[in-house]
């Protein structure tokens, strides 16, 4: 096949090409030029596409920079700051792979005559034996990223190859190191890739909307405390509730300004609303026992996914039911759904 | 099968080039600054590259400073009058290279912004604008980078003496250099910026031809080489390949570059419907053939093109080498996502009529390839 390799200048890319390559197939690398502001690593620097660069040349594979800057800004970087805005605490990385890295790209592949792509994901696409494709964990559970790659439905699958899935991160490195690539010991993509470290998250959103303080409330309204901004606080926080210390941020209301503190127990539910889920091949059956993630490296619960009837105000497609209580979820993070070890599909958390 | 369309990125060193460089690589050596007969040699060796490079701009063997580039002659025609104090903003044409551009940011100065036409050229009353007596220099390219619209240095250097006696008038001639006569070109132009490897010389060289009395203080300080104008060792090779590389040009190929360049226009217009040619009414290097096709998108097409063995640029890229929508298409009042489907094809003395034929095919195949979708 013909595979372009989406090369992010990290460790697991390079190693995706490599076996790509070695699996048979014409490879090309591709570095994606996602954003222009200042950002410490992530796919978007100078220094990391010269390190997909030299890899591709020590592959021998020609290497190429596709610039999909407007279309991060407009689907991840906006939509990160509208949500803020709005209470929620996206996910920036599963939007970038839900609107960029697997509809963009792989379209732009497609068109450019590829039959398929590959990035370094740790997941694993599977072709079921009745033909069907499945996305499963990858084989180093510490390092699972299947959950961020919960929105990929059949279409998507079958023109998608995750080359490392089916190795632990040090199987990856050794191989790396075993090849000489470059990026063998680079350090693993820590954070959002668009904001850098220095500067963080509350100065990246001060320069792009209106932060308000609010005030730390108990259930019956009584004010605790305050915050600086009430857009920065994410359902489930503990740090900076003031003189409510202890206890934890179970709601977020921009509108009135306020965040509700409550008790460890008020912090638990066992249903979370979600808005529309993409689902990898077709809803599951209300009545099945599935588990539901509600994290990148969460702990897996029981739970059975329940659509709404008819339509549901607030763009509420439905709710996961879990078994015993959770931690709140954040609206915006993603719920995804799992059958073992097989997604079946995902939403993002709406407001309770 | 490659076939080399990005002559306005880097053309072939010319075999003059090559040959006159070859002694100062494996042979020749030392330093021009030196006191002994080795030293001097290689300073005869500049002294007669000034002279030919002189001739060549139209300047006095004393106005020729070399430099490593292009990139660093424009800093020294921008930031040098400015260091050797002279007053007053800094003028530059919407469309000039990055090198005047940053150059002219990074000056501290206020910087005044000429308009250009949907045509891609400055006009006098544009410039009438932005120019009076408090300006400091002026800077207006004899042909632009990606379109290869070709400016009349001569007419706006008059108009700018007259509304700004005092101001320093610079242009960037490093992609008119190699098909246009400079002393004609740019005449009234007190400063003039050529670049080695776009004319069939090496990289790393290029000079500021300084006509009259302008006084130009340092960018590069140290030990005083080029009159105190750009201190370092003299690169002898290089300065020596940019010599014989402008001593060998044959401005008279010009004809039939540009239409062997009309041609590929033309085959490639008769099969893509919507295709656009940028700077079509304008004067323009022979070279150049700018075009937008719609639903094609510049860094699929140069994919593509690549695939086919056609060398071709998007005409804009960053340091990373992404395609950028491009700031001179959108100073032509070019919408942005037109500006996003922009395809620079350019020729140079060698390119051949097959060349011609086999890049039309591969353009109209690959942009029908985007189309479809």
């Amino acid at each position: 096949m013909k595979v372009l390799v989406a090369m992010s200048g990290g460790v697991d890319s390079s190693v995706a090409a490599a076996l790509a390559l070695a699996g048979g197939h014409s490879v090309v690398g591709a570095t994606m030029k996602l954003w222009g502001g200042p950002a410490d690593r992530g796919c978007c620097s100078v220094s990391d596409v010269d390190d997909a660069r030299r890899v591709a040349q020590q592959l021998g594979i020609a290497h190429h920079v596709f610039n999909f800057s407007a279309d991060f800004e407009r689907h991840v970087v906006e939509p990160y700051v509208a949500d803020h805005a709005a209470g929620a605490t996206p996910n920036p990385c599963i939007e970038c792979n839900r609107h960029v890295k697997f509809d963009s790209f792989l379209r732009r592949a497609l068109r450019l005559g590829f039959d398929a792509v590959a990035t370094g994901h740790h997941a694993r696409v599977v072709r079921d034996p009745d033909g069907s494709w499945s996305l499963r964990r990858g084989a180093d559970a510490a390092k699972d990223q299947s959950y961020v790659l919960h929105m990929l439905g059949q279409e998507q699958l079958a023109r998608v190859l995750l080359p490392v899935g089916e190795m632990t991160k040090a199987e990856v490195r050794a191989e790396a190191a075993r090849l000489g690539l470059r990026t063998a010991a680079k350090a693993d993509s820590q954070d959002v890739c668009f904001i850098s470290s220095a500067a963080g998250r509350a100065a990246f959103l001060a320069e792009r909307m209106a932060l308000h303080p609010g005030r730390v409330v108990d259930r019956a309204g009584r004010t605790l405390g305050e915050v600086e901004a009430v857009e920065l606080v994410t359902v489930g926080q503990r740090r900076g509730l003031g003189a409510a210390a202890g206890r934890y941020a179970v709601e977020v209301d921009v509108a009135r300004r306020t965040v509700t503190a409550g008790t460890a127990d008020e912090l638990m539910v066992s249903s979370v609303p979600v808005g529309p889920p993409a689902w990898v091949a077709g809803a599951p059956d209300p009545a099945e026992d599935l588990e539901v993630q509600t994290s990148a490296h969460g702990t897996p619960v029981p739970a059975r996914w329940h659509p709404a009837p008819g339509s549901a105000p607030g763009g509420v497609a439905g709710r996961v039911l879990t078994a015993s209580p959770i931690r709140r979820v954040a609206p915006g993070q993603s719920v995804v759904l799992y059958r073992g070890d097989r997604v079946v599909g995902g939403a993002v958390a709406a407001p309770a | 099968m490659t076939v080399y369309l990005d002559h306005a990125a880097g053309s072939p060193l010319r075999c003059e080039a090559a040959a006159a460089m070859q002694e100062w690589i494996t042979g020749a050596f030392g330093n021009p600054s030196g006191g002994h007969h080795v030293a001097r040699r290689a300073r005869a060796a500049v002294d007669e590259s000034r002279d030919r490079v002189a001739e060549f701009l139209g300047v006095q063997p004393g106005g020729v400073v070399f430099t490593s580039g292009g990139t660093e002659a424009d800093n020294l025609a921008v930031l040098g009058p400015l260091l050797a104090g002279r007053r007053g903003a800094v003028v530059v044409s919407a469309v000039e290279h990055p090198a005047v551009l940053e150059a002219a940011r990074a000056s501290g100065r206020e910087v005044r912004v000429a308009a250009v036409g949907p045509d891609g050229r400055v006009e006098a009353e544009q410039l009438r604008k932005v120019v009076d007596k408090d300006v400091a220099v002026v800077s207006v390219q004899l042909a632009n980078h990606e379109t290869g619209v070709v400016q009349d240095i001569p007419g706006l250097a008059a108009r700018v003496r007259k509304w700004a006696p005092g101001a320093v008038f610079h242009t960037d001639a490093v992609q008119g250099a190699p098909w246009l006569p400079l002393p004609e070109a740019t005449a009234g132009a007190d400063l003039v910026t050529i670049s080695a490897h776009k004319l069939g010389g090496p990289q790393g060289a290029g000079a500021l031809g300084i006509r009259g009395a302008v006084e130009v203080a340092p960018v590069i300080r140290g030990g005083g080489q080029e009159g105190e104008r750009r201190s370092g060792t003299h690169n002898v090779a290089a300065i020596v390949g940019l010599a014989a590389a402008v001593g060998s040009l044959d401005l008279s190929c010009a004809t039939a570059v540009a239409a062997r360049r009309d041609r590929l226009w033309t085959a490639i217009s008769g099969s893509l419907e919507g295709a656009v040619r940028t700077g079509a009414g304008s004067p323009l290097v022979p070279g150049h053939l700018h075009l937008r096709i719609p639903g094609a998108d510049s860094e699929s097409m140069v994919f593509l093109l690549d695939e086919a063995g056609v060398c071709a640029s998007a005409g804009a890229a960053c340091a990373s080498g992404a395609a950028e929508p491009s700031p001179v298409l959108l100073a032509m009042g070019v919408d942005k996502s037109e500006a996003g489907c922009a395809l620079r094809l350019t020729l140079g003395p060698s390119t051949t009529d097959a060349d011609v034929d086999a890049a039309a095919a591969a353009v109209v195949a690959a942009a029908l390839t985007l189309q479809e979708d």
